[in-house]
């Protein structure tokens, strides 16, 4: 593997996986069948929970 | 007391597994005579040695019974507590003996151990590691219990993870004052002690999973993936950085994979997400899970906590290198650096804001519960720390502070305000229910450590940013004929009142974790529930706890 290789593969790769996980992060918390989860999981934590469920 | 909770099998086990470490201490100790590497051999033999003789002392102890399996595994939790109150105490105490070293340096007393260069290690590895590292696992095994509703899979693996810890940060600080050490910052334990943490942290990363893989949550609440984030990269850190080869396997001395400006890109890569991925992501799950917890409100968007928390994982592996400015680092890397640590900004206010948010409708609380108000006050001094910690990552702040005591003061700013005053939140919410009392021996205690925390922090933080400015202009001031206008020793001279108050401070923080510690301990010791009242499942908790203790 030559460095120019490197550097190209970082500039042309590298930026697009940052760009395409950073769109699927956001399309992941946007997506609206996910809001209902999220939500119960926000409001399970502050309910008492003195035993596991078994 | 902790033995008689285990099975018979998971006796054996942990028997067996403290001989093996006594057995490997024993290997260390011949392989390592004619060196310090033998020390710690017998160091590890004793160790060994001692939980091997606590698990025979309750080996023949009745069994548990059936119902430990309908209530949570907190008994590591509890030891984890006790462990990182001790830690915190010793290590700032350590910590403010080297900061009146630097106002009088004949405190050595004419020792090698106690020289400046082997008790700062202590200091940072004891207060990062130590207490930090116990408190992070301790509410780790409890916050994911409770968020997946189920209980920790096995009773050993929880110990081996905690005292196999406990042992690295051991070898670690009795191996600075003996002058082990490898020489790349907040990671200096040499190769073998590396091993036994690489080894120890899988341990942890695979009860972490198991533990959720039995979740009756259909969603993994998201103080877990903070909380995996930091076992995970803490683990990949750690195996890179510590790559090296050692002088012999009968000697505690290596030399680093890594070499030149590698060398240091490799150890500040490591070292810049240590802060992150120790010092912030761990500690962004206990207050996402404590926090709302103690308000009474869920978290103001838990949509923003996603976003930041991919945000922080993924920006904060690209910051290292501006601990390189002005270094042989290639420029190109050194703007890469800087970028994302601006960058960093947007999750890192993302995190405190929401904090904060969620405090709203809740105000009247942080007033009157100074526990809440320790978690508050830790989001503020988080806020604070990221956005001072974006500006001076570019370069031409940087060259003003590099080297200064601001660079002291912007740490301490985060280690005491966010790192320590987020913890000691967390750990006061749950020592009452934990050791089944009612509430905190004192809550007027628990005020005096906070005012003295707060005095101490800003005192340290303040007298810290005056000292270092003044170095950064006065190792830049050029006089008529183009030279330096003063001499290093005049800057020394003018740093003596700041290192004065900067200690005076570290004392106050000190003093106010030994109140925690002193308030910790009598909860612990608190005989009965006075009042049971309104706490139902009280006698059922406090029952079997208060067997145990005495």
């Amino acid at each position: 593997m030559t460095h120019d290789f490197l550097v190209w593969f970082s500039k042309s790769f590298g930026l697009f996986w940052l760009m395409a996980m950073a769109a699927g992060v956001l399309v992941y918390t946007y997506w609206p069948s996910n809001q209902s989860r999220f939500q119960q999981a926000a409001r399970a934590v502050v309910d008492d929970e003195d035993k596991p469920w078994r | 007391m902790y033995v008689a909770q285990l099975t018979l099998p998971e006796r054996r086990a942990a028997l067996a597994l403290a001989c093996l470490v006594a057995g490997l201490g024993l290997t260390m100790a011949v392989l390592g005579r004619d060196d310090l590497l033998g020390t710690h051999g017998a160091l590890v033999i004793a160790c060994g040695v001692v939980v091997a003789i606590v698990v025979m002392r309750g080996f023949y102890a009745p069994s548990p019974s059936p119902e430990r399996l309908s209530s949570y595994y907190d008994d590591p939790t509890r030891a984890g507590i006790v462990f990182a109150m001790i830690w915190a105490i010793v290590a700032m105490a350590v910590g403010d003996w080297v900061a009146w070293l630097l106002v009088s340096p004949d405190l050595t007393f004419d020792a090698a151990w106690s020289s400046f260069g082997r008790l700062r290690p202590v200091h940072t590895s004891g207060v990062i590691f130590g207490f930090g590292g116990n408190a992070l696992i301790a509410t780790s095994f409890y916050v994911v219990q409770r968020t997946s509703r189920a209980r920790l899979p096995d009773q050993v693996s929880p110990w081996f993870v905690l005292l196999g810890f406990n042992l690295f940060c051991i070898l670690a600080a009795s191996g600075y004052l003996m002058g082990i050490t490898q020489s790349k910052e907040y990671a200096e334990p040499e190769w073998y002690a590396d091993i036994w943490l690489v080894i120890v942290w899988v341990a942890y990363f695979g009860l972490y999973l198991r533990t959720l893989a039995r979740r009756k949550e259909p969603h993994i609440y998201v103080s877990n993936w903070y909380y995996l984030a930091f076992i995970l990269v803490v683990a990949v850190l750690h195996i890179v950085n510590n790559l090296a080869v050692p002088v012999s396997l009968g000697h505690a001395k290596s030399y680093s994979a890594f070499a030149g400006v590698q060398d240091a890109m490799t150890e500040w890569w490591y070292g810049h997400n240590a802060v992150a991925f120790f010092l912030t992501s761990g500690f962004l799950g206990m207050m996402y899970y404590f926090m709302p917890k103690r308000a009474g409100r869920p978290i103001f968007s838990y949509r923003l906590s996603i976003i930041s928390f991919w945000g922080i994982t993924f920006m904060y592996m690209w910051a290292g290198s501006h601990h390189l400015h002005y270094t042989a680092l290639p420029q190109w890397v050194q703007t890469l650096g800087m970028t994302f640590s601006l960058m960093l900004l947007v999750p890192s206010w993302a995190s405190a804001t929401n904090a904060l948010l969620t405090l709203n409708g809740a105000w009247h609380k942080v007033r009157d519960d100074a526990t809440l108000r320790f978690m508050m006050t830790a989001a503020v001094f988080y806020g604070l720390t990221t956005f001072e910690g974006s500006f001076m990552a570019i370069r031409p702040v940087n060259s003003l502070s590099h080297y200064t005591d601001w660079t002291i003061g912007h740490v301490h700013a985060g280690a005491l305000g966010w790192v320590a005053l987020i913890t000691f939140g967390s750990l006061y919410s749950i020592v009452p229910s934990l050791w089944g009392k009612r509430a905190m021996y004192s809550p007027r205690l628990v005020e005096v450590h906070y005012w003295l925390a707060i005095a101490g922090t800003l005192v340290y933080v303040i007298s810290m940013w005056n000292s270092g400015i003044v170095q950064g202009l006065m190792w830049r001031t050029y006089n008529d004929s183009g030279t330096l206008a003063y001499s290093f020793v005049d800057s020394l001279v003018a740093m003596h009142p700041y290192y004065v108050m900067r200690a005076v401070g570290g004392l106050l923080f000190l003093i106010g974790t030994v109140v925690g510690a002193y308030n910790i301990w009598r909860t612990m010791r608190t005989p009965a529930l006075a009042e049971i009242g309104d706490f139902a499942e009280a006698p059922a908790r406090a029952a079997p706890t208060l067997a145990a203790a005495e």
